[in-house]
């Protein structure tokens, strides 16, 4: 680790040190998540999503293994399987299910915190350029573990998502069909695609799980960004990781833990879609495709391409929605603004909040039913997702005038009090309000 | 660089550009063995590719004898829903009546069926959109204004000949591979004339 004050380790017993000699663990979580990892002391609530989403990572894999001990990934089998064995047979099978179905969503929900909290405070600025591009490469990880997850319980709408979603494919032209059919293994969603979706299903979490691991490891090298965008100075700007956020990772865990309970037991299929309890039907659609809610941003992009220009609309659609993720992985060479923080870049901050506003539009257009209204809405909004790519976000970046920056981080959690640090958890920091200081 | 190297050789250190024994072994090895890494993935791909017994359903025998005039039946050919529909001399009229310059993939009812059964339209039963199955093919579903087919997730529109005339699907329905192997008997998926 680069911090100079970070606490080394020293193994207390001598058993510790023998296994310090030869397994050195100990040393390397010490370094991870206790006093060997200073953080900037002034980190707000939206640091804890970081930690949420590991967490519901560790419950998806454990809902999920436990699952699969009574998954029948066969074509005739699967439906009953989820919806008769499992919801009705299985001892506390309904629980693990909704817990696994909800889970996936707050997932999804802590990661977007996590992803626009990196976007506003430009966390994904150099030096973390690597720690973004990895987070958004989890992030296609879920979203592709998330699709094929979906496909499972092989109800209507995982039948007909997985049509729609391969579908994506056949956009190509020459190899796009004989692309669709292989990765399905046939002409259509049947056998072969449930079970291999049913084998990457189980595969992906773990491959996530190891990009977790890149992830962390590359943040732990520049170490964490903070609300000001001011980088650490000294040991007085910073806490250890344990016990303090050790303490507060451990009671917001507690807090969103008990929000997703309260869906799990008493809302459990309100982000669900109730076509999925009818079982698939290749022969029949259901009127209204939708995918999860998770995904609507990016069906809307894709439907919202309507005429051919050049290349065929579908096609366009395709590209638009792939291209609308890929551009995420630029960010850190699109934005030159020298202040890292949305906090002190006035223009910055109320496009940022314009484009949470559009993805909120694009997500409403996604999960409604087509309507020509709603289509030239997407349209638009689809527009304004890329506009702050191409032109907004270079302009802004060289013509928002930062306003002043603290000149530490004790200096803006202390608001200029006192020139001497009380002791490190008695200051009375008002958490995620940072006054500039002048 | 523990080897020693004999009178006729070049030392191992040589740096001056020339190829040594060493060099011809090290890339002939690595070369060997990323060819046969390479040739190994190929089980693990093409496994991935229609197994046999999905490719065994290829081809289904359809009995149109009951199929009157006006009227349509769907059956299942590799797990997709293909139409086959016994066009009203009405209906081949209008599909005829329609300039190709009006079509946005521009086909003629001949073309989508064969000579001398100008009334089998036999296409699949998937959107060309984002393959959802369309209505009409059933007694009273909505054929669209079109007469043909009306797709209810996002509105595509097709014609008695099944061709695309409004909404966002970019192609016609497909017209599989089908011969008539009886006078009342198609074979989809056969490789007729």
């Amino acid at each position: 680790m680069s911090f100079s004050w970070a606490k080394p380790y020293e193994p207390k017993s001598p058993f510790m040190r023998w296994l310090d000699d030869r397994l050195p663990l100990p040393r390397i979580v010490y370094n991870a998540t206790g006093p060997g990892y200073p953080v900037p002391r002034n980190l707000n609530y939206f640091w804890n999503f970081g930690v949420a989403a590991g967490l519901f990572l560790v419950i998806q894999i454990v809902t999920g293994v436990v699952l699969a001990m009574h998954y029948a990934a066969t074509a005739d089998g699967a439906f009953n399987s989820v919806n008769q064995l499992i919801m009705r047979d299985v001892n506390a099978g309904w629980l693990l299910r909704y817990a696994h179905m909800n889970g996936a969503s707050f997932f999804f929900i802590v990661v977007y915190i996590h992803i626009f909290r990196g976007v506003y405070y430009g966390s994904y600025m150099a030096p973390p350029e690597l720690v973004w591009m990895l987070g958004l490469v989890i992030y296609l990880l879920m979203m592709a573990t998330a699709f094929m997850g979906y496909v499972l319980p092989w109800g209507q709408m995982s039948y007909w998502g997985a049509q729609v979603i391969t579908g994506f494919f056949s956009a190509f032209p020459l190899v796009g069909e004989p692309l669709r059919i292989w990765l399905l293994g046939g002409y259509a969603p049947d056998q072969a695609a449930l079970t291999r979706f049913f084998s990457l299903h189980y595969l992906l979490p773990f491959v996530i799980a190891a990009v977790v691991i890149l992830h962390i490891w590359a943040l732990h090298i520049p170490g964490s960004s903070n609300p000001t965008g001011v980088d650490v100075k000294d040991e007085k700007d910073t806490l250890p990781f344990h016990p303090f956020y050790t303490a507060k990772d451990g009671w917001f865990s507690g807090a969103i833990l008990l929000v997703y309970a309260l869906v799990t037991y008493f809302a459990p299929n309100y982000l669900g879609h109730p076509d999925n309890y009818i079982p698939a039907n290749p022969l029949a659609t259901p009127a209204h495709i939708v995918p999860e809610w998770y995904f609507w941003p990016f069906y809307a992009i894709l439907r919202s391409f309507t005429v051919d220009f050049v290349l065929a609309a579908k096609l366009w659609g395709v590209l638009a929605m792939f291209t609308s993720i890929l551009l995420l992985f630029f960010l850190p060479w699109i934005d030159k603004s020298p202040v890292r923080s949305g906090s002190y870049r006035p223009v910055f901050k109320r496009f940022f909040w314009l484009l949470v506003l559009d993805v909120l539009i694009l997500g409403y257009v996604g999960g409604a039913p087509i309507s020509p209204f709603r289509t030239a809405l997407g349209q638009a909004a689809a527009a304004c997702y890329f506009l702050p790519f191409r032109v907004i976000l270079p302009l802004v970046s060289a013509f928002d005038t930062p306003l002043p920056l603290p000149q530490s981080i004790t200096d803006s959690v202390l608001h200029g009090e006192a020139a001497e640090a009380a002791p490190a958890g008695q200051t009375k920091s008002r958490r995620g309000s940072v006054a500039p200081a002048g | 660089m523990a080897t020693k190297a004999t009178s006729a050789e070049v030392s191992d250190e040589a740096g001056g550009g020339e190829v040594r024994r060493r060099d011809f072994l090290n890339i002939a090895a690595v070369s060997f063995a990323g060819v046969g890494g390479l040739v190994t993935l190929a089980p693990l791909i093409i496994q991935m590719s229609p197994s046999a017994d999905v490719l065994a359903q290829a081809t289904t025998e359809v009995d149109i004898s009951k199929v009157q005039p006006g009227q349509g039946i769907k059956v299942s050919w590799r797990k997709q829903p293909v139409f086959v529909r016994n066009l009203t001399p009405k209906e081949i009229a209008e599909a005829n009546a329609v300039p190709l310059s009006a079509l946005r993939d521009p086909e003629t009812l001949a073309q989508r069926t064969k000579p001398g059964k100008p009334n089998w339209l036999i296409t699949l039963g998937v959107c060309t959109h984002l393959g959802c199955v369309p209505l009409g093919i059933g007694e009273g579903e909505n054929r669209g204004p079109y007469g043909g087919y009306f797709c209810p997730c996002h509105g595509s529109m097709y014609d008695t000949a099944a061709r695309i005339r409004q909404g966002p699907a970019p192609k016609n329905l497909f017209v599989p591979d089908y011969e008539f192997t009886a006078p009342t008997t198609v074979t989809i998926g056969a490789k007729g004339k």
